[in-house]
């Protein structure tokens, strides 16, 4: 099948081939990668990356005129060969996995560049940097041919390689012949990396098999769809960096594809719905503005309580007063009422009434830190002195369940230890309708 | 007598060239909660994963009704320490209850109907269905053991081995899978809990291996749970035992050649 399609790779121009292999890199890597990622072997992507080096090297020297299938097993007889070593130090010397692959990954590399500089040969630059132009038809086809055994093996193992990734031991225990399974892993990981070489070159493999898994990574929580995430950004990177590196001469594309998959990070690490820094800081800020809120009409609240609740708002200027602030800022702490529906002005601006959402939400807030300061010196034994700062903050945390608990366990209390009444909601809201009526303003 | 849910005989393991196990016997008939208890270091966890095959052993054997485990593994379940796992892997409650339906459909055949209503019954036995699709990394401590715990209910096994089921839960998560395991033993299973708290031990359990390296006690609970026993557990180490187990392990020659 492989030798069929050959006259078909053959017939495509550079561009195209280019574009075939880049694809090709972007399928077998981002499928790998995706458990590379989640397995946390990273490092072993990287060190076989290097392990091949001497492999390429010596299939340039034993292949006439650059035969890709001597390359390539060479590359992989060199890769295991390091995977060898790398078991080999780890098993009969105290050290552990990251300094044993350090070891290989440079000892091997530096074999393969000593050799190849004792006896030059062209094509070793090509899988040194990566050169995505000089990609034969017999190459295109050797990558095809394992893209396509990546997909397959990965398709058909999916749930063994998933456990496996998982929780081995576990694996062991459904009886999955777990040594064999790793053993098709690396072995298949190995095809991917020298496969990948020719487009990003050794020292940036890890662009093709970490950095797109690892954005795909931050994306999502399913396997399979992290999986199909780091294919697509994975051929985003090699397409669009092959083609810009194709644009500038003498560029190699191996570093213009790290780049690109490196920017494409970039973007999801800032702009990820979930996990993406711009989203956890957009949380914090709504975070921060509802705290304020609630505390602005906790302390309309405490201020029309002394009162015993004659008046249904307050001053701006009562407002500046006890909220410690300038005149300026008690209207923009007013605004942010109004505009969360809240409050509203009185028509000269120079007073805001809560609404009954506002009054909700200044009892609960008072409730919650007095039901938590009494929990906390009825319960937990704290003297009354301790517990104010500490309710200031969870006041704004306790959820509804947790609210419910408090009461059940404090017997439905009516004050709080400082001799304040606990608001309850319903008694609260109702008064403040009722009120509204009398004096006239509607809600 | 009747063929024993687990036996092990003589079983050795040395880890680093020191020995955490050292000819460990043991036969637990059918249909007992078996606790294993001992100090920090005694082996606990080893013994139970020496004879699940995850730590090899350097000596002995294991027979799993009658026959080597490799031929049981279809009747035995196991539940490894919630630290064992990365908790961020990208995976659903469903998806880690489903793995219990693994083991009966080999490498190759899909998740049908049928393993997705096992492992739902499961996750809802622990409470943890309406989380089923949730990414476990958001779950609470007591909530991951649970759904480990679904996981090997799933399996469907005879005989459990499980890792410190206990640890780090809260008090309704430990009373729900004392519960369940005790359901368990109704069902004729045999269930193996490493275990850390002396105090519940007495009441959690049928039968007790009190471990330090070696067997120091093994026996329905009621026989061993006593004073002198429990010293003889935790006051340390057997000085001359353990030093010479550590110079056998460290010897080139295994003296186990019947393997």
């Amino acid at each position: 099948m492989m030798i069929d399609s050959l006259p078909y790779l053959a017939s495509l121009s550079v561009v195209q081939s280019a574009m075939l292999a880049a694809l090709f890199v972007g399928i077998s890597c981002g499928l790998l990668g995706s458990y590379v990622v989640v397995r946390r072997v990273a490092l072993v992507g990287d060190a076989l990356s290097h392990a091949v080096f001497p492999g390429v090297v010596a299939g340039f020297m034993w292949s006439e005129e650059r035969n890709i299938f001597v390359i390539f097993g060479c590359a992989m007889l060199a890769g295991l060969l390091g995977i060898g070593v790398v078991r080999a130090i780890e098993k009969s010397t105290r050290l552990k996995s990251d300094a044993a692959l350090g070891i290989v990954l440079a000892s091997f590399f530096a074999i393969g560049i000593f050799w190849n500089s004792i006896d030059q040969q062209s094509g070793v630059k090509d899988f040194l940097f990566g050169d995505l132009a000089v990609i034969s038809s017999l190459d295109l086809s050797l990558m095809g041919g394992v893209t396509g055994l990546v997909v397959v093996s990965v398709i058909a193992l999916i749930r063994p390689f998933q456990v496996l990734s998982f929780d081995e031991g576990f694996a062991l225990g459904l009886g999955y012949p777990v040594k064999l399974l790793n053993f098709i892993f690396f072995g298949l990981l190995t095809f991917a990396v020298v496969v990948a070489l020719q487009a990003v070159g050794v020292v940036l493999v890890s662009a093709m098999l970490i950095t797109p898994a690892a954005t795909a990574y931050l994306l999502s929580d399913r396997m399979h769809r992290m999986m199909l995430y780091a294919v697509g950004f994975g051929c985003f990177a090699c397409l669009l960096g092959g083609y810009i590196s194709s644009e500038i001469s003498g560029m190699p594309p191996g570093p213009v594809i790290a780049l690109v998959s490196a920017v494409v990070f970039g973007f999801v690490y800032f702009a990820a719905p979930r996990h993406g820094v711009i989203s956890k800081v957009f949380r914090q800020v709504q975070q921060s503005k509802r705290v304020e809120r609630e505390n602005i009409l906790k302390a309309i609240y405490r201020e029309l309580e002394t009162d015993g609740f004659k008046d249904s708002g307050i001053s701006v200027e009562k407002l500046a007063i006890v909220r410690r602030t300038t005149l300026d800022d008690a209207i923009r702490q007013g605004k942010m009422l109004v505009s969360s529906d809240e409050a509203s002005w009185e028509e000269d601006k120079s007073a805001i009434y809560m609404t009954p959402s506002g009054w909700r939400r200044a009892a609960e807030i008072v409730r919650n830190h007095r039901l938590w300061e009494l929990y906390l010196t009825d319960l937990a034994n704290y003297e009354a002195d301790h517990v104010h700062d500490d309710a200031e903050k969870i006041e704004h945390i306790l959820g509804a369940e947790a609210v419910r608990k408090l009461e059940r366990d404090l017997d439905f209390p009516e004050f709080d230890p400082h001799g304040k009444p606990i608001p309850t909601i319903s008694r609260s809201v109702e008064s403040v309708i009722g009120k509204s009526e009398e004096t006239g303003y509607g809600v | 007598m009747s063929i024993p849910a687990l036996e092990t005989h003589d079983l050795t393991v040395t880890y680093h060239k020191r020995p955490v196990l050292y000819g460990v016997d043991v036969a637990i008939p059918e249909g007992n909660l078996v606790g294993i208890i001992g100090p920090n270091g005694a082996g606990k966890s080893t013994f139970i994963k020496s004879i699940m095959g995850v730590v090899p052993s350097s000596g002995g054997w294991v027979k799993v009704y009658g026959k080597p485990l490799k031929e049981m593994l279809h009747r035995v379940g196991y539940v490894p320490q919630r630290e064992s796992v990365d908790w961020d892997f990208p995976v659903t409650v469903m998806d880690v209850a489903l793995m219990g339906t693994y083991g009966k459909l080999g490498l190759f055949r899909r998740v049908g109907k049928k393993e997705r209503i096992i492992a739902s019954e499961a996750l809802d036995k622990v409470g943890m269905l309406p989380y089923a699709n949730r990414q476990i990394g958001n779950l609470s401590g007591g909530q991951q053991q649970r759904v480990f715990l679904a996981r090997a209910l799933a399996q469907d096994s005879d005989l459990y081995f499980m890792d410190e089921p206990f640890a780090g839960v809260d008090a309704a998560t430990e009373r729900a899978i004392i519960e369940l395991l005790q359901e368990m033993r109704e069902k004729g299973k045999t269930v193996i809990v490493v275990h850390h708290d002396l105090q519940s031990a007495q009441q959690y359990f049928d039968m007790l291996i009190l471990l330090n390296m070696r067997v120091v006690a093994f026996g329905k609970t009621e026989d061993i749970f006593t004073p002198e026993l429990l010293h003889k557990t935790y006051g340390g180490k057997l000085t001359v035992l353990s030093e010479m187990a550590e110079k056998a392990a460290q010897f080139p020659v295994s003296n186990h050649d019947d393997r």
